[in-house]
């Protein structure tokens, strides 16, 4: 039935009406189901409009017909109230628990409820652990598509395909007769130029082809697939409006194109889409529960634990992935939250292991599990690698930003496909010839990653053995490489630099694209670098005095491969300045607590060397650019403004648009809603005394007008608005007044106007408002609202306050 | 309310379809062939023996030096060291589920791409056609609207009035349609949203 909320401090809703034309929830046949859902996602997607009248037996045409917005849902684009939110929620919880004593079944429902939050946990993690699933399939077969194909069965990517033959060999690991190149298909020639040219060809024309189909079907089917997501649902969680961001469509469309995007051999991560595939998934099963899809604050506690599962996948990384989503993306996050993320993210990483995508248990491609011991006097390349890392971050987040507004801005921007194809064709260009970049980033991370036995054959790990060497495996001491490792070591270096220029280009094009492994790369092939310099350098003058205390020759001192690691650390965090959680996943990548301090001093060295240059993450910088109205909780405000400095109206503007609490007539408030289009108007006693009395919507003054025109008898335009509890004594030739107390809001904040933007600014962090009155004395003197708020504070920091484009 | 949403139809529905992928799911992960499972051993050079890669399909508790590598390449003593050297590890993985994903994957995707294809070229020539001039005077209109579902309202006015399940889809279509559109000006045309 209908569920009349009642809140407290008479903030009122009228009664809704029995539609029975509702979207969500009839009964139909599965294969009708599906198709129409295939053709009318977004119908369905209103997963933000409350009052659905389930009576269990509708029509499914009632499905398909467009929503009808009802009072207290929000528009796109705008900030949802967190006060009204909670205090629906509290109200819900209390009716549930005020039946439950009246029967069993009543406390079976109040049971039931509770447990929703566990349901939705599950759910969420079941279908992220699956996509993830599917989606490293797909990439690992599509990838090696580029470059051949395998003959026994289709489906299999180049290692699964020489799985089971015998004919590899020990130098030649990935030869077997059943896997051959594309010029071995077509001509029969491996060797000779002719060979190299045509597989140069084909593998452009591969990549050419997924980025333009990913493309083209962002932009047919969902737009809002674009990107990497993170900034989108930073804004989302703490508050924002954007519809259709995390709808079924959205989510569909960006699985499949990531797949593409990812294989067509740009340089970018799927770890951030990952994020938002999970928050989408979090707001598909949210629609399923109405005590989830019924109020915006308790959607995004949902969303935040999705947010955990969506990295824990990504990175098979729990815990860091409960971390990220309370550190970086999150925006209120109560402790009940963290316990269902870590549930959550549990779930998730459970089923990607169970679908076994790597084929060795393992969660991600490049988890190593070496045990080998660090010096301390290895803390300073280590901080070097810090220092790095924070000086590749500024450049970085400086250039990708200054060339997204290019986007943004110039003609640059009109040209979509166009730009993704250029830069795709520039990539497959340069990234053939240098066998590190050819392969896929995630294969070369995890091969930056290893430690060098006797086992590897691989060009880097081409070292000098000693053939009467009978040390076991993982103790061979260090030695001097061989020509292998110095060609290696170019390559590597031009593909640092190629890393570096093509990544600022990349992200942000209107593919799904994520910043995570080109940022690991960028840190792991720098960090393999120094730490083979630093190895010969340790075997060469290992009777230098800053070697001769810890590396004696016939040890194993130094592991390039560790120093990769911390490389990789380090980069991540100059660029998006995570702090605890980048430690955590980077040592649940690796199964080693013996390198948290390296991993720490590189990241601390990181953020503080990029914090010097500029205080913004990637993420931030983003949402800056876009206008959000982000109200960042790590920013500290520390000026001695005033409010009275930062409210509207200020000195030559027209006076504040005011209702009064029984003068007002309707044609009135039809005159000020059309020639203004503030969000809100406060209400006062009479305009002489200014006394404030409320606060109302204007989204509910518009709904509740036009309510009250076409049901109740005798409203007319000159009928007296009224927002007290009795009508006004009017004249019986007056016509019927309109008593609209329902809609107002009778406990608006207000602060001084004395009081300081510290304070105020802390209020609307807090507490998540939209506005704020200001008073003297207890008359209205102005309004404070959100946006004012941002560019008071972008103003203060000497930035555009233009900038903030939405309310 | 809970009660409702476990009548619901829908969510029956949906959770039933969530029970059958992940029994399939399951089926096609336990099912082991004896082609998944393998004994890798990786023996390196010694002495003046070449390198080589040995694999077997043995179960867990074979998974070692001695039984994978065959035929030894070391005599009598040698053989202790020789295996010293040579890592063995059990590998498995699941043929089925990679089969079934990349199959459901292309599958999906060639849907999407037969539906794109039908949506930006198929769907506005025949609208032409069945239209004829009225249309092409509007969207003539449209100067610069190149882009798919730029007939969203025409068609939608042109819609004949009886309810029923085909209009309704239609309807859904065409709104789904406008609202891609609307997405789409944002991102692309007014860089609104996502720079």
């Amino acid at each position: 039935g209908v569920s009349q909320l009642t809140l407290p401090r008479s903030y009122t809703r009228p009664r809704r009406r029995s539609l029975a034309h509702r979207s969500a929830s009839r009964s139909g046949a599965l294969t009708l189901w599906t198709c129409v859902l295939l053709v009318s996602g977004p119908a369905a997607e209103s997963s933000l409009t409350p009052g659905e009248e389930m009576n269990g037996s509708g029509n499914l045409m009632d499905f398909l017909d467009e929503p009808f917005p009802d009072v207290g849902t929000y528009e796109d684009f705008h900030t949802i109230d967190w006060l009204r939110e909670k205090s629906r929620d509290t109200d819900r919880h209390r009716k549930i628990t005020s039946k439950s004593k009246e029967s069993i079944w009543e406390f079976v429902k109040s049971l039931l409820d509770a447990w929703s939050g566990w349901v939705v946990m599950l759910l969420i993690g079941l279908l992220s652990g699956t996509l993830a699933g599917v989606i490293d399939l797909a990439v690992d077969w599509m990838t090696d598509l580029k470059e051949g194909v395998c003959l026994s069965a289709f489906w299999y990517s180049h290692e699964q395909c020489c799985w089971t033959s015998n004919e590899t060999t020990f130098d030649n690991r990935d030869k077997c007769p059943q896997w051959q190149t594309w010029s071995e298909l077509m001509t029969g020639h491996t060797q000779g130029a002719g060979g190299y040219l045509l597989n140069y060809f084909l593998y452009i024309v591969w990549a050419l082809f997924f980025s333009f189909l990913a493309v083209s079907l962002v932009r047919v089917f969902a737009p809002y697939a674009c990107g990497s997501g993170i900034p989108e649902i930073k804004t989302i969680l703490s508050g924002f409006i954007i519809r259709g961001y995390l709808g079924k469509w959205t989510l569909l469309i960006k699985t499949v194109t990531l797949v593409l995007a990812v294989s067509s051999g740009l340089s970018l991560g799927k770890e951030g889409p990952l994020v938002h595939v999970a928050c989408c998934c979090g707001n598909l099963f949210c629609s399923l529960f109405s005590k989830y899809s019924k109020n915006e604050g308790k959607r995004r506690e949902v969303l935040s634990a999705a947010a955990a599962a969506g990295v824990s996948v990504a990175f098979g990384a729990p815990i860091g992935g409960v971390l990220f989503s309370l550190e970086e993306v999150s925006y209120y996050f109560p402790l009940k939250t963290l316990w269902r993320s870590f549930f959550a993210a549990l779930v998730a990483a459970f089923t990607l292991r169970s679908i076994n995508p790597f084929g060795n248990s393992r969660l991600v491609l490049f988890y190593v599990e070496y045990h080998t011991p660090w010096y301390m006097a290895e803390l300073v390349p280590f901080i070097l690698l810090g220092v790095f890392g924070g000086l590749w971050g500024t450049l970085f987040i400086r250039g990708n930003i200054a060339w997204c507004r290019r986007r943004k801005t110039t003609q640059l921007g009109k040209y979509p496909v166009l730009e993704v194809i250029v830069v795709t064709g520039i990539t497959a260009i340069l990234a053939f010839p240098n066998p590190y970049t050819r392969r896929s980033t995630s294969e070369l991370i995890s091969e930056l990653f290893n430690d060098c036995g006797a086992l590897e054959s691989s060009q880097l790990c081409d070292y000098v053995n000693d053939p009467n060497m009978t040390r076991p495996l993982d103790d061979i001491p260090d030695r001097p490489a061989g020509p292998g490792v110095y060609t290696a070591l170019w390559q590597l270096a031009l593909a640092l630099i190629f890393k570096i220029i093509i990544t600022i280009f990349t992200f942000g094009m209107k593919i799904p694209s994520g910043l995570f492994i080109p940022s690991m790369a960028v840190g792991a092939i720098a960090g393999r670098i120094v730490g083979i310099a630093v190895e010969q350098m340790a075997y060469h003058h290992h009777d230098w005095i800053i070697f001769k205390n810890w590396c004696r020759p016939g040890a194993d001192c130094v592991t390039p491969g560790l120093y990769a690691m911390v490389g990789a650390a380090a980069c991540l965090g100059g660029v998006t300045r995570m702090t605890v959680s980048l430690v955590v996943i980077m040592f649940e990548l690796t199964g080693g607590l013996e390198y948290i301090v390296p991993l720490m001093a590189a990241a601390v060295t990181s953020k503080w060397v990029a914090d010097a240059f500029g205080k913004e993450g990637i993420y931030e910088a983003h949402i800056q650019l876009n206008g959000y109205p982000f109200l960042d909780v790590k920013d500290e405000f520390t000026h001695r403004t005033l409010a009275t400095d930062v409210m509207r109206p200020r000195r030559g503007e027209p006076p504040l648009a005011v209702l009064t609490q029984d003068s007002t007539t309707v044609e009135d408030v039809e005159a000020l809603i059309k020639e203004t289009d503030y969000n809100g108007f406060p209400v006062v006693v009479s305009r002489e005394s200014e006394r404030l009395i409320g606060f109302v919507q204007r989204r509910d003054l518009i709904l509740a007008i036009k309510n009250a025109r076409q049901k109740q008898d005798g409203v007319v335009s000159n009928s007296v608005v009224y927002f007290t509890e009795d009508a006004p004594q009017l004249p019986a030739s007056n016509p019927q007044p309109l008593k609209l107390r329902r809609i107002l809001n009778l406990s608006p904040f207000t602060v001084t106007d004395h009081t300081p933007m510290e304070t105020v600014v802390d209020i609307f962090r807090k507490l998540g408002l939209r506005q704020c009155l200001v008073t003297r004395s207890g008359r209205l003197l102005g309004i404070i609202t959100k946006k004012d708020v941002l560019r008071h504070m972008a103003q203060m920091m000497n930035q555009d306050p233009e900038s903030i484009m939405f309310n | 309310m809970v009660y409702e949403t476990v009548t619901n139809p829908r969510y029956q529905l949906f959770s039933f379809a969530c029970f059958l992928m992940m029994l399939s799911t399951a089926e096609v992960t336990g099912a082991k062939n004896s082609e998944d499972i393998r004994c890798k051993c990786i023996c390196p050079p010694y002495k003046d023996v070449f390198g080589k890669i040995y694999k077997q399909n043995v179960s867990l508790k074979d998974c070692n030096c001695l039984h994978v590598v065959e035929p030894m390449p070391v005599e009598g003593k040698d053989v202790e060291a020789y295996c010293l050297r040579c890592e063995c590890k059990y590998e498995e993985r699941s043929s089925g589920t990679i089969k079934l994903t990349i199959i459901i994957y292309l599958s999906i995707l060639g849907l999407l791409i037969l539906y794109m294809v039908y949506l930006t070229l198929v769907e506005p020539a025949l609208k032409r056609r069945l239209f004829g001039h009225s249309q092409l005077i509007q969207s003539d209109d449209d100067l610069g609207d190149q882009q798919p579902f730029a007939n969203a309202h025409d068609v939608l006015s042109h819609s004949r009035s009886r309810p029923n399940v085909l209009n309704k889809v239609e309807h859904a279509q065409q709104r789904w349609k406008r609202q891609v559109q609307e997405q789409r000006k944002s991102v692309f045309d007014r860089h609104v949203v996502l720079s």
